[in-house]
């Protein structure tokens, strides 16, 4: 397992410098434009002359090679930089910069990270939190009233769209009960029990939409998986060896059931990172999916490179992870 | 009101605390915080490197220029003592000189002098050819800016120029300090991250926090020019979310002051504003909604020559085919179903200031199929058996494109019914904005190259002088793959007579003449049907009730005058 | 183990005890009924209430459900009934048809995954490469370079419907693909398939009748939520301008503009949402009938 762990590290570079090439080929090509949002006001002219000035004049290999350098070299060297306060040459490198607002896209990215881990990665864990037990116990009293509503409940959530769930709730909650804001204050700094409050009232409208949508998923996958084992021999035997029924479901059905889950978590955590596009955008969560999307709109072809790569390494890296948990959830399940 | 003061900031909060302990009705900061919102989020308060609205409104709260436009377009002097004009002898007979005299005693946020040499380095810092200044347009034919002295710039053009007021006027080009600047000229402009987000000004507040694309977080400025104003200590810019959602904050649920740009369907407009926690607000500058006709071939088949005058277009280079697609038109009812009280019917494609408005073609307000139909059965188009014209195995089947929006979606639904009514086939397609009004030369889909039969956009000028705008339409500004697309006469339209008047126009000084011969083109493009026009739109905005003092301004920054509000 | 078509018998075949076995679920029975009427409706029901959908009539704009207009009209007078008709053919299209590729490509890739160790590596790098893509700009790109050439060959409506069927399924068979990979890899180590290795059954035939049926139940799932995200990302597509033509009603389309309008005209929202659901759910039941009938321990109870 180790082994595999290794190569697997290793084979991880060459693909994600592919994946990158990839990305930024498909944004070169992509035929939005980063004057497209400008008015019309501003003549044709200048707008080819600002286009001139980001670099878009040159090859596309060679700027894909500028960005290479810029975030694999100089980001990182910057980095160490800032923690270490020293200064590495003469400290004046070019930093990947977003077209936009002209400044260092992983500062973008560090100044959204808070709220978007906050938002979207506590909804993760509401629902995985909700989902797990509703998928084990409409599994294992199949067809009773709890599962039939459990299905419901779940369908609805997966089949009506977090545009529509939301702007419901806002109507419902902040129009009509004024009991919560529709506008999700990012400058706001727990301090007390007062602030602490309004952080939670602020989270609890995206959290729980985007919880009921994660769980929705999550728990259709759970069930399925639990129903396939609940019918395995291994079952009977440890009934039959007189378990205790909350030991058979609990540590052997479940643990078997769990692969499936883990694939969906696992392809899930990245996307936590990613934001969550819609929601964010109606509770004007501004996170890392409202960036990347400003950033799309604008072609704003660093921002979007460099946000899209940090997924993409994410990606790869938490599907090694589910491998591995594959190995420790099976033990028969072997690499090598 | 209760989330709005749990929205404070603490800063905000003292602040308050302190001016309501002191008592004074006049003092700067009385009135404690203002929450504004623009759904689509500034990303820059450097007016110069983006042009987008968003971003110079933010701008014109902390960065002034020399003179600014109110809310009726008129010039009012901001940072200069007065507008120059030819009467008062700053403007040179000649018309190649604007000479423009500082207010005394200006101080920039941070307590030093404005000086002249602020406004020539400002204007040294957008003409650098490496900086990619997006306001470069503001400074076309500037040959020199200089000092007189401390308070005195003299701007040099390279022709006559009858309107001189394209420099340092209006929230594109205010003035940047040359100390904070120095450093971020030509290709370092765009690395000074920090001037960028923070730009020293002379404006009513300054930035203390700036989250890109997000919220911009503002306290009034300590050494602002009247002691009495701001009345806001503090001012939070949020950006984010959707237009309904901007109404929904000021009108609906009162956690937000003012909400920007609100262009959803009027009848949700009316609903949120019934709730009676705000007014929405509209002004109207020169935005027309309009349809673009395609005076040439757009068929793929014709290779590099689709969209060129090479090939006039089969049938809508028949002028009684293209008066016939307007007067099908219920331009009220478009009104009514887009935009409400933020829009009026319009037959110009110049509409305003009301000085060059025409009223020769003002027929085009009422809707007449029967004569659309007459006019068309008249010139030989007649109907097939599938109810669509045709004439010589022509078919008039149109291919109608636009920028993805809401509003302009239902005028393509409904534009395509009344067209079906004259027999007039219409395809309808719509392209995500950035893509449509990008420049990108491999996309077939921008407005420029035009690949359809008509098309649907909006578009206005800055300021007041619609000069350049009436331009737009000379043979000279035609896109085609010889000039890389760029132009914006997007009907390839070309006569003459027209070309005749724009030379005219660029010569005349006296503004009634120049109001004569802009209406004479607006005219001519009308009466030609080569711009169809449906809407004048103004902009939308809601103000909280408790907000004082706004005053919507559609020819400049919408926050043009935050100095002055208050509340109630 | 689910070699079960030797069980010859009274003449009865595979097919009939599915069925029998199909029959006995209620849910399925219930979600098969629903699903059989939608599909009814939608395609024969606009021939029955044979009001054009895109007949504008302004002035009776923003109603609530009347005599005249069932479910009422949207911001143009159009009928939301005709719509919800009329747009149900293109979502259940949509969702059936891009469902099935996603599928198919997903299941494909993951069997091959993680049965055969050599096409592990480089089948999971590319759905690794799939995931990372920046889906937004590849939209953009695939309709540039398509859009105009599938509209030329096809017409704007059939065009366009090719290219969202296969953009969706191009775009979401990722999540199968892995998910069905990580079954493979536990169930090829269990007895049976070394059983049935051991006694020289080809690896097609492995695949197909050991390995297959054991995970079929992530694949029904993955089916009913691939329904449900195929309608719905079909509705972000026309809001990115890149779906159909803005005057061919989808359900996805009717929700999304309906969603402002939420409260000043509820049935738009709740009609077009209904559809969804129902048609989610009903899938997803056919889905549990089937795996339950599919699967020879639940049928020989």
């Amino acid at each position: 397992m180790f082994n595999y762990t290794i190569r697997r590290l290793i084979f991880t570079i060459p693909t994600l410098l592919f994946i990158s090439f990839v990305i930024f080929f498909i944004l070169d090509t992509a035929p939005n434009d980063p004057t497209g949002n400008l008015p019309l006001t501003i003549p044709p002219e200048v707008r080819e002359k600002i286009r001139i000035s980001l670099g878009l004049d040159k090859p596309m290999f060679f700027r894909y090679l500028l960005w290479c350098q810029q975030f694999f070299v100089n980001e990182p060297l910057n980095m160490i930089e800032q923690w270490f306060n020293i200064t590495i040459g003469d400290g004046d490198r070019l930093r990947v910069q977003s077209w936009a607002t002209r400044s260092p896209v992983v500062d973008l990215v560090v100044e959204r990270m808070p709220q978007t881990l906050w938002v979207v990665g506590m909804s993760y864990v509401v629902g995985i939190i909700i989902a797990i037990p509703i998928g084990v116990i409409s599994a294992y009293k199949q067809y009773s009233w709890f599962d039939q509503i459990g299905t419901f409940i779940s369908m609805l959530g997966f089949s009506v769209p977090t545009f529509f769930t939301g702007l419901l709730m806002i109507v419902i909650f902040s129009v009509n009960l004024h009991w919560f804001p529709s506008i999700y204050d990012t400058t706001h700094k727990v301090t007390d029990w007062g602030s602490f409050v309004f952080q939670v009232k602020q989270m609890i409208m995206p959290v729980m939409v985007l919880a009921f949508f994660n769980a929705a998923q999550l728990s259709r996958f759970m069930r399925a998986s639990m129903l396939d084992n609940l019918q395995q021999d291994y079952v009977r035997t440890a009934r039959a060896k007189g378990l205790k029924e909350r030991v058979v479901v609990l540590t052997h059905v479940l643990r078997n059931s769990l692969i499936p889950v883990v694939t969906v978590i696992a392809l899930g955590v990245p996307q936590v990172f990613g934001g969550a596009i819609i929601t964010e955008q109606i509770f004007k969560v501004n996170g890392l999916g409202q960036l990347l999307i400003i950033g799309i709109q604008g072609a704003d072809i660093p921002l979007v490179q460099t946000l899209t790569f940090i997924f993409a390494v994410l990606i790869v890296l938490f599907n090694l992870i589910a491998d591995i948990l594959y190995g420790l959830l099976d033990p028969r399940i072997r690499y090598d | 009101m209760k989330i709005t003061n749990l929205l404070m900031t603490a800063a905000g909060a003292s602040l308050l605390a302190s001016t309501a302990m002191a008592g004074s009705h006049e003092a700067r900061g009385r009135d404690g915080h203002v929450n504004l919102i623009y759904w689509q989020a500034a990303s820059i308060m450097n007016p110069y490197l983006s042009g987008g609205t968003k971003d110079t409104n933010a701008a014109s709260m902390v960065v002034e220029p020399l003179a600014r436009y109110d809310e009726n377009g008129n010039m009012v002097a901001y940072l200069a003592e007065e507008i120059p004009t030819v009467a008062n002898g700053g403007v040179s007979e000649d018309l190649t000189t604007i000479t423009w005299k500082l207010k005394a005693g200006l101080k920039w946020s941070d307590g030093s002098a404005v000086t002249a040499s602020d406004v020539v380095f400002t204007g040294g810092y957008c003409m650098d050819p490496d900086g990619g200044c997006q306001q470069i347009g503001q400074f076309s034919d500037v040959t020199n800016i200089e000092a007189l002295d401390d308070v005195t710039v003299k701007i040099t053009f390279g022709v006559p120029k009858p309107f001189p007021y394209g420099p340092f006027v209006g929230q594109e080009t205010p003035i940047l300090q040359e100390a904070q600047f120095a450093d971020c000229t030509g290709v370092a402009a765009p690395t000074c991250t920090d001037a960028n987000f923070g730009p020293i000004g002379t404006g009513p507040f300054v930035v203390t926090d700036f989250r890109a694309n997000d919220t911009i977080s503002l306290e009034a400025n300590d050494n602002y020019r009247d002691a009495t104003k701001p009345a806001f200590a503090s001012v939070t810019f949020k950006g984010g979310g959707d237009a309904a959602a901007a109404a929904r904050s000021v009108l609906e649920t009162g956690e937000f002051d003012y909400a920007w740009n609100l262009q959803i369907a009027p009848e949700i407009l009316v609903q949120m504003e019934s709730k009676g926690m705000g007014t929405v607000l509209s002004s109207f500058g020169p935005l027309v909604e309009r349809i673009m006709v395609n005076m040439t071939d757009p068929s793929a088949s014709l290779g590099d020559e689709r969209s060129t005058v090479a090939h006039a277009h089969p049938f809508l280079s028949d002028i009684n085919v293209r008066k016939a697609l307007s007067l099908a038109i219920d331009r009220p009812l478009l009104v009514e179903v887009g935009y409400g009280k933020a829009g009026k019917p319009t037959c110009n494609v110049l509409p305003a200031p009301a000085i060059y408005n025409s009223t020769a073609n003002d027929a085009c307000q009422v809707q007449d199929i029967a004569a659309a139909n007459a006019l068309l059965d008249g010139a030989g188009w007649a109907r097939g058996s599938d109810g669509v014209r045709a004439k010589d195995g022509v078919r008039l089947s149109i291919l109608y494109q636009t920028s993805t929006n809401a509003v302009r979606q239902d005028f393509q639904a409904l534009i395509k019914q009344w067209w079906g009514e004259i027999g007039v086939e219409t395809e309808l397609k719509n392209i995500d904005g950035a893509v449509f009004f990008g420049g990108d030369q491999s996309s077939p889909d921008t407005f420029q190259k035009l690949f359809a039969d008509v098309e649907m956009y909006a578009n206005n000028f800055s300021g007041t002088d619609p000069e350049a705008y009436m331009g737009n339409w000379a043979c000279s500004n035609i896109p085609s793959p010889e000039n890389a697309w760029l132009g914006m006469n997007m009907p390839r339209h070309c006569s003459a007579e027209y070309d005749g008047l724009v030379a005219e126009m660029a010569e005349t000084a006296d503004i009634a003449t120049r109001a004569e011969l802009a209406m004479a083109m607006n005219d001519i493009l009308m009466q030609n049907y080569v711009i169809i026009p449906l809407v004048h739109r103004g902009n939308v905005s809601a103000s909280a009730n408790t907000l004082d003092g706004v005053a919507l301004n559609a020819w400049d920054s919408e926050l043009w005058n935050i100095a002055d509000w208050s509340r109630k | 183990m689910t070699d079960t078509t030797l069980n010859e018998g009274k003449g009865r075949t595979l097919w009939g005890d599915v069925w029998d076995q199909y029959k006995t679920h209620k849910g399925a029975l219930i979600g098969t009924g629903v699903f059989l009427f939608i599909l009814f409706a939608v395609f024969l029901g606009p021939y029955i209430y044979d009001v054009d959908p895109q007949y504008l009539n302004i002035r009776e704009k923003n109603q609530g459900p009347s005599l005249s207009h069932l479910l009422g009209t949207d911001q143009l007078g159009r009928d939301m009934l005709a719509q919800v008709l009329h747009g149900g053919r293109v979502s259940l299209a949509v969702g059936v048809i891009a469902m099935f590729i996603s599928l198919l490509v997903g299941t494909l890739v993951g069997l091959l995954a993680g049965y055969f160790k050599k096409l592990d590596g480089p089948l999971m790098r590319l759905t690794d490469l799939f995931l990372a893509l920046p889906l937004l700009p590849l939209l953009l790109v695939i309709i540039m370079l398509f859009r105009d050439t599938l509209r030329g060959m096809f017409g704007p409506e059939t065009g366009i419907f090719i290219l969202i069927v296969f953009i969706i399924g191009a775009t979401s068979w990722m999540h199968t693909a892995r998910i069905v990979r990580g079954d493979v890899l536990a169930q090829k180590e269990r007895e049976f398939v070394l059983a049935a290795k051991s006694i020289g059954t080809p690896d097609r035939r492995v695949i197909l009748r050991h390995i297959l049926p054991n995970v079929l139940s992530p694949i029904m799932v993955s089916a009913t939520l691939g329904v449900a995200n195929a309608i719905i990302t079909e509705s972000a597509l026309s809001f990115l301008g890149l779906g159909f033509p803005s005057d061919f009603p989808t359900w996805g389309r009717l929700l999304f503009d309906g969603a402002n309008y939420m409260s000043l005209t509820p049935a738009r929202v709740v009609w077009p949402g209904l559809a969804i659901s129902l048609t989610v759910l009903s899938v997803n039941f056919i889905g549990d009938g089937l795996r339950d009938a599919l699967d020879p321990r639940i049928r020989g109870r």
